[in-house]
C-alpha cells in the first residue's frame, strides 16, 4: 500500500494546488481559534470548507479538519460548532486533541472518523489505545520526540493507524504544551492557535542588520550574509552566561525524506507536512517532491535527491529525533 | 524544487520611472486595483481587520514606491519617489514582488533569503500575502481583461517580456504530476 501524504493547506487556493500536485489527503482548519494555525488572511470560512472537501472529493483526495487547540472554559461551545461543521462540510476526519472534543465528538457523530492531534502528546501505546478504546480514534498524529524504533514499537502494540511528520518546522516543547510563546505574548498556540504571533513579531533593518523582535524582546539579531531570523522564542539566539547561541533550539526544518523506507518498515500509514501557514507555492513544491518519493518506493525505485533546502525554516534541516544521535 | 534565483529588473524601466508622470501612474494603478478587487472579493475580504493598513510596497531595484491603501475594499495607490508613510513596508528587488503575486515563489523562502524584508505591522504583512496567494492573480490577464480588442497583444507582449528578462509577468502553469 503507498504511504499517504498528507498536506498542508492555509487557504483554499493552496488546498487545490495540493491536490492538483498530488496529495492523497489534506488537511486544514476554519478561520478562527479552534485551530493551530490561526494567523491573519489564513484559513477556511464554512462555506470555502465545503467547496475545498468538493473539490478533493472530486479529484479523489480527502480532506482532514483540524481542530486542535484546546477549548477555553466557558467557550466549548466554539469548538463544538466547529466539530458540527467540519462534519456538515463532509470532511473525512477531524483531528483533534482535547478528551472532551473526542467525547464530544465520538457521542454527536459517531459516524465521523476520529483523528488524535500531535498536540495530544500521545507517545506510547497504552495511551493510544486508551484514546481508541475510549473514542474510537481511527489514527494518531505521533509526537515529534519518537525514533524510528521507537514508533516501530508502538505500532507493533496498537492497531490505530500512525502518522508522522516528516516535513517542516520542528518544536522544542513537549508537544500540545507550550509557554514561550504565552509568556512573550500572552497567546498561545495550544489555547488561541497562535504560536508567535504576527501582530506580536517585529522586524528592523539596522544597516544590514536585521532584529527581530517579539513582544517587545529581542530574540535574534542576523548578520547581513545571515538567513533572516524565525519569530519564534524557541529558535531566539539569545546572549547569556558569557555565550551566545539558540538557548532552545536550533532554527533548523525537519527533513525525513531518506528516511521513509525505515518509516514504512516500522509500520507508519502517513506522513505529514508541515505548514499550513506557508503558500501555495510551497504546498504545491514539497507536495510532488514527497509523493514522487512514496512512488518510487512502491515502484521499487530509489528514492530521489531531496532538493527542498532553500524552502525550510532557517534553510538548514535535520532528520530530528527519528535518528537520535544524542542517545 | 529549489526557489529560483530572482532575475534583474531591466534597467529601461527604472530609467522610465525615472521622469514618469506619477499622478497619471497613480490613477491608473488606483483604477486597476479597484478592477482587481472587483473581480477578486476574496482579496480584501481576506485582509479582515488589516484592511484599512496603509502597505508600502518598496521595489529597491526602482525609483519609486507604491503606497497602498486598501480602504476596505475600496483600495487607492499612490506611486512617490520619496519615502511613502504607512503602517507595514515590503521591501525587494521587483521582480520578486511580481513573483509573489503570481505564486511564483514562496513568500517564506525570499524572506528567510533576505530577498525580501518586512517592517512595521507584521500581522498586516502575513494578512496581504496570504490575500494575494490565495487570489491567484494574473496580472498580465488582469489587464487583458481591460484591454478589449488588445487583450491577445498584451497576453503574447507579456509572455515575450517575460521570456527576455525572467520576471515573472503571469501566473505560471501548473504542473500537472498527478
Amino acid at each position: 500500500m503507498v504511504m499517504e501524504i498528507v498536506c498542508p493547506a492555509g487557504t483554499p487556493a493552496a488546498l487545490r494546488a495540493a491536490v492538483r500536485a498530488g496529495a492523497h489527503t489534506v488537511y486544514c482548519g476554519f478561520n478562527d481559534e479552534t485551530n493551530a494555525r490561526n494567523f491573519p488572511g489564513l484559513n477556511f470560512d464554512r462555506s470555502e470548507m465545503r467547496e475545498g472537501v468538493d473539490f478533493a472529493h472530486a479529484h479523489g483526495a480527502r480532506v482532514l479538519v483540524a481542530i486542535n487547540t484546546f477549548p477555553r472554559a466557558g467557550d466549548q461551545s466554539i469548538w463544538h460548532r466547529a466539530i458540527d461543521d467540519a462534519k456538515l462540510s463532509g470532511a473525512d476526519a477531524v483531528i483533534l486533541a482535547d478528551a472532551g472534543l473526542l467525547d464530544y465528538a465520538a457521542r454527536t457523530h459517531p459516524g465521523l472518523r476520529l483523528h488524535l492531534s500531535v498536540q495530544a502528546a500521545a507517545a506510547n501505546a497504552d495511551i493510544i489505545n486508551f484514546y481508541a478504546g475510549t473514542f474510537g480514534v481511527k489514527r494518531v498524529v505521533l509526537p515529534r520526540v519518537l525514533s524510528v524504533p521507537e514508533i516501530a514499537a508502538i505500532n507493533a502494540e496498537t492497531d490505530v493507524e500512525t502518522e508522522v511528520f516528516v516535513f517542516g518546522g520542528l518544536c522544542v516543547m513537549a508537544e500540545g504544551r507550550c509557554s514561550l510563546s504565552s509568556y512573550a505574548t500572552g497567546l498561545s498556540p495550544n489555547m488561541n492557535g497562535v504560536c508567535s504571533p504576527a501582530s506580536h513579531v517585529k522586524y528592523h533593518d539596522n544597516n544590514g542588520e536585521l532584529d527581530a523582535k517579539l513582544g517587545g524582546f529581542t530574540i535574534h539579531r542576523a548578520a547581513k550574509d545571515e538567513p533572516a531570523p524565525y519569530p519564534t522564542l524557541c529558535k531566539g539566539c539569545f546572549s547569556a552566561g558569557g555565550q551566545t547561541g539558540h538557548l532552545f533550539e536550533d532554527p533548523v526544518s525537519l527533513n525525513a525524506e531518506q528516511l521513509i523506507p525505515q518509516l514504512q518498515k516500522a509500520g507508519v500509514r502517513a506522513l505529514k507536512i508541515e505548514g499550513r501557514q506557508r503558500s501555495k507555492s510551497y504546498v504545491a513544491q514539497v507536495v510532488r517532491n514527497f509523493r514522487a518519493a512514496v512512488d518510487a518506493l512502491e515502484a521499487g525505485r530509489p528514492l530521489p535527491e531531496g532538493m527542498l533546502a532553500r524552502l525550510s525554516e532557517g534553510q538548514a534541516m535535520t532528520t530530528g529525533a527519528y535518528k537520535k544521535t544524542w542517545r | 524544487m529549489p526557489q529560483p534565483q530572482v532575475p534583474h529588473c531591466p534597467a529601461a524601466l527604472a530609467r522610465i520611472l525615472r521622469v514618469a508622470p506619477l499622478v497619471p501612474l497613480s490613477l491608473a494603478l488606483t483604477a486597476f486595483c479597484r478592477h482587481i478587487g472587483k473581480r477578486h472579493p476574496g482579496l480584501f475580504r481576506r485582509l479582515g481587520e488589516h484592511s484599512r493598513v496603509r502597505f508600502v510596497l518598496n521595489p529597491v531595484d526602482l525609483p519609486i514606491m507604491l503606497c497602498l491603501a486598501p480602504n476596505g475594499g475600496a483600495p487607492t495607490v499612490r506611486a512617490l519617489r520619496g519615502n511613502c508613510e504607512g503602517e507595514a513596508r515590503i521591501s525587494g528587488p521587483f521582480a520578486a514582488l511580481l513573483g509573489l503575486v503570481h505564486g511564483a515563489y514562496d513568500g517564506d523562502a525570499l524572506f528567510f533569503s533576505r530577498d525580501l524584508v518586512i517592517e512595521g505591522d507584521t500581522g498586516a504583512v502575513l494578512a496581504l500575502r496570504n490575500a494575494v496567494d490565495d487570489a491567484e492573480l494574473d496580472l498580465s490577464q488582469e489587464i487583458a481583461a481591460l484591454s478589449g480588442p488588445f487583450s491577445s497583444i498584451i497576453l503574447q507582449t507579456a509572455a515575450f517580456a517575460e521570456r527576455r528578462t525572467g520576471v515573472s509577468m503571469a501566473r505560471p502553469e501548473e504542473d500537472l504530476a498527478w
